[in-house]
């Protein structure tokens, strides 16, 4: 009756055994091709270092004003720029400045990133039913798959630092921009569609003229959602390296601060919703042109 | 000079045949050969859209298409600018074949030749009133100063002056339409494609974008066409009218050829509801010059309608008229009865 209680498996020499080549497959790899790969990665570490220094080196009144006015430009609202004052004004006062800003600069980063390489990739699967089956069980892994497993492979080929950290980010925050700049070129109103057929757009014409513009909402609602991922990643990216608000965290768990960590947690969500209320309100000024509606 | 231009572009349609459906290619000779729309429907999940089509629409005019929903009216003027492609038949536009054109040569055609107006509209909500305007000259790489000169002078005239700054949801929707207008008329294509362009407005508003219409063609002399479910509308606008119905044409004609001698029932049936007074002309309504006919009658023309007529006939306080034509002379004679026989046409026994 043994074998009721013991699911029936490959032999443990066997697993054991295929474990081991796949791994010693890959270290191989790693060992071949680690250089190039890192090399190849290396213009973004000199992004990352360039946004981390000019964050931290200069001086705070400076970044502060640039932070504000970035909130003031986007949402127009007094009251956004006077939340984000306020945030910063907590964070700086508590001693997290010089972390927060490395936050930051990752995130900038990470979300530029996310960006310039979900757009396309959303483009592309709104005009092609086959990719978009095709991609979107990936989507789905990168979602799902806990990112601690990604590392794995991400810090064998890399090492620990911010370029790793970077990829793992991007992993996880990489999706939603894609799927929903697929849903907004989709959502656009076929008549309109229609209307740019009729007068002679190329399709280059009405991605840039039509489709994109009026996609952008559901971009924008990406965007902030790939902004919150990022920061959601701050501490596991802070296992394999990255400075910033995610290390005292990981600090406080080893050490049970609990101050430390309550802290900097907040500090983190406090960045989020500055993020998130910025973006929000650029978004809803991008589509002023919807407020009116006429009775 | 630019009605040289225009004039050569007729549009010309031969057996035009639409089958909607995965396989067309397979039941278009059945079709041909005389299988109906609900056999096709039945047997093979094929929808047939449009049967043997044959229009001329000489440059010029107003030729409507009339159809009630189903007909396949939206389908055909679809093919004039092959948003649909046509499963048989010619499009002939001027000396070109739509059908046979290659996607970039189709893209300048669009751009160049033809210019639509929507039944819902289709503005762009991010964009402006002029922004609209000037669209189909901006994706053609025309400057932008003489976009914004040739949309200005078109907002003006569709009556939207003032409105330019404002978007699309912030009007009405007989602006909205008129920013259509615009828009089609800004691209300044010898042929205008108007697809139930008016269907969505209020009655009040639809009679008013139809006087505009008439207006404008007057300066401009487009060839246009346009589709409509209204008989009354197809009537007031229509050079030429066809009548669309289950994708084949029922009748194709004049005004006065549609209300006066309808091909069928199903016509008929939609003349019935029409004020013949303000469709016939005298001219169809008149009996002939009798050589008795006492000379010094009041006349009137030939060309205008059997009300202008009866209001005549009640100033003058006379009995008849004598119906002149353009140049003067006389060609008939219109009496108090005329205009009682053609408003009121004895049912046929």
């Amino acid at each position: 009756m043994d074998w009721l209680f013991t699911f029936p498996h490959l032999d443990d020499a066997i697993l054991t055994a295929t474990k081991k080549s796949i791994d010693e497959s890959f270290r191989a790899f790693t060992r071949a091709y680690g250089d190039l790969i890192e090399t190849l990665f290396y213009p973004l570490q000199l992004f990352l270092n360039f946004c981390e220094h000019f964050m931290t080196d200069t001086p705070w009144p400076l970044i502060l004003l640039l932070l504000l006015g970035t909130a003031w430009i986007a949402s127009r609202s007094w009251k956004v720029v006077a939340g984000t004052f306020a945030i910063l004004f907590v964070i700086g006062f508590l001693g997290m400045w010089t972390d927060t800003m490395k936050t930051v600069s990752m995130i900038f980063v990470s979300t530029i990133i996310a960006v310039v390489i979900g757009l396309p990739i959303g483009i592309a699967l709104s005009r092609s039913e086959r990719l978009r089956r095709l991609i979107n069980p990936v989507l789905d892994i990168m979602q799902t798959m806990p990112s601690f497993v990604y590392l794995i492979p991400v810090v064998m080929l890399l090492g620990i630092g911010k370029v790793p950290g970077l990829i793992a980010v991007v992993i996880y925050a990489l999706p939603p921009m894609i799927r929903m700049t697929d849903l907004g070129i989709r959502l656009v109103d076929r008549d309109v569609l229609e209307a740019a057929d009729a007068f002679g757009s190329s399709s280059g014409q009405k991605l840039l003229k039509v489709q994109l513009p009026l996609a952008m909402p559901n971009i924008m609602a990406g965007i902030n959602q790939t902004i919150m991922m990022t920061l959601a990643m701050v501490v596991v990216a802070a296992m394999i390296g990255v400075q910033g608000l995610g290390q005292p965290v990981l600090k406080a768990i080893a050490n049970q601060y609990f101050t430390l960590g309550m802290f900097n947690g907040f500090a983190i969500v406090g960045i989020a919703v500055i993020f998130d209320r910025v973006s929000q309100a650029y978004g809803l000024r991008l589509q002023k042109h919807r407020e009116v509606v006429h009775g | 000079m630019a009605e040289d231009a225009h004039a050569a572009f007729g549009v010309r349609i031969r057996n035009l045949y639409k089958i909607f459906g995965p396989y067309p290619e397979r039941h278009i000779a059945a079709i041909k050969a005389g299988m109906s729309k609900a056999e096709l429907n039945e047997k093979h999940h094929h929808v047939l859209g449009l049967r043997n089509i044959n229009i001329e629409m000489p440059a010029g005019g107003i030729h409507v298409i009339m159809g009630l929903s189903g007909s396949g009216k939206s389908t055909l003027i679809r093919h004039i600018n092959r948003l649909i492609d046509p499963s048989f038949g010619e499009i002939l536009v001027g000396d070109q074949d739509v059908v046979t054109m290659a996607p970039d040569e189709l893209r300048d055609f669009r751009r160049h030749k033809t210019a639509m107006v929507f039944q819902k509209f289709a503005l762009l909500p991010h964009r402006t009133v002029l922004d609209n305007t000037v669209y189909g000259l901006e994706i053609q790489g025309v400057p932008r100063a003489r976009q914004v000169d040739a949309a200005m002078r078109w907002i003006e005239r569709v009556g939207l002056k003032g409105f330019e700054k404002r978007y699309p949801n912030q009007l009405s929707g007989g602006m909205q339409q008129r920013v259509g207008l615009a828009r089609a008329l800004t691209n300044d294509a010898p042929i205008l494609l108007m697809d139930e362009a008016y269907s969505a407005l209020d009655p009040l508003i639809r009679v008013d974008m139809q006087t505009v219409l008439l207006d404008i063609q007057k300066e401009v002399r487009k060839t246009i066409v346009f589709i409509t479910h209204d008989l009354d509308e197809a009537l007031r606008l229509g050079d030429q009218i066809a009548i669309l119905r289950d994708g084949e044409v029922v009748q194709h004609g004049t005004s006065q050829d549609i209300v006066l001698n309808p091909a069928d029932d199903y016509v008929a049936n939609f003349v019935r509801q029409v004020n013949r007074g303000r469709v016939v002309r005298t001219a169809s309504a008149m009996t002939a010059l009798s050589p008795d006919a006492a000379a010094g009658l009041p006349t009137i023309a030939g060309d205008v309608t059997v009300e202008e007529a009866a209001r005549a006939l009640r100033a003058h306080q006379a009995d008849a008229l004598t119906v002149v034509d353009t140049a003067g002379k006389p060609i008939g004679r219109i009496t108090m009865r005329d205009v009682l026989t053609t408003l009121f046409p004895m049912p046929e026994s």
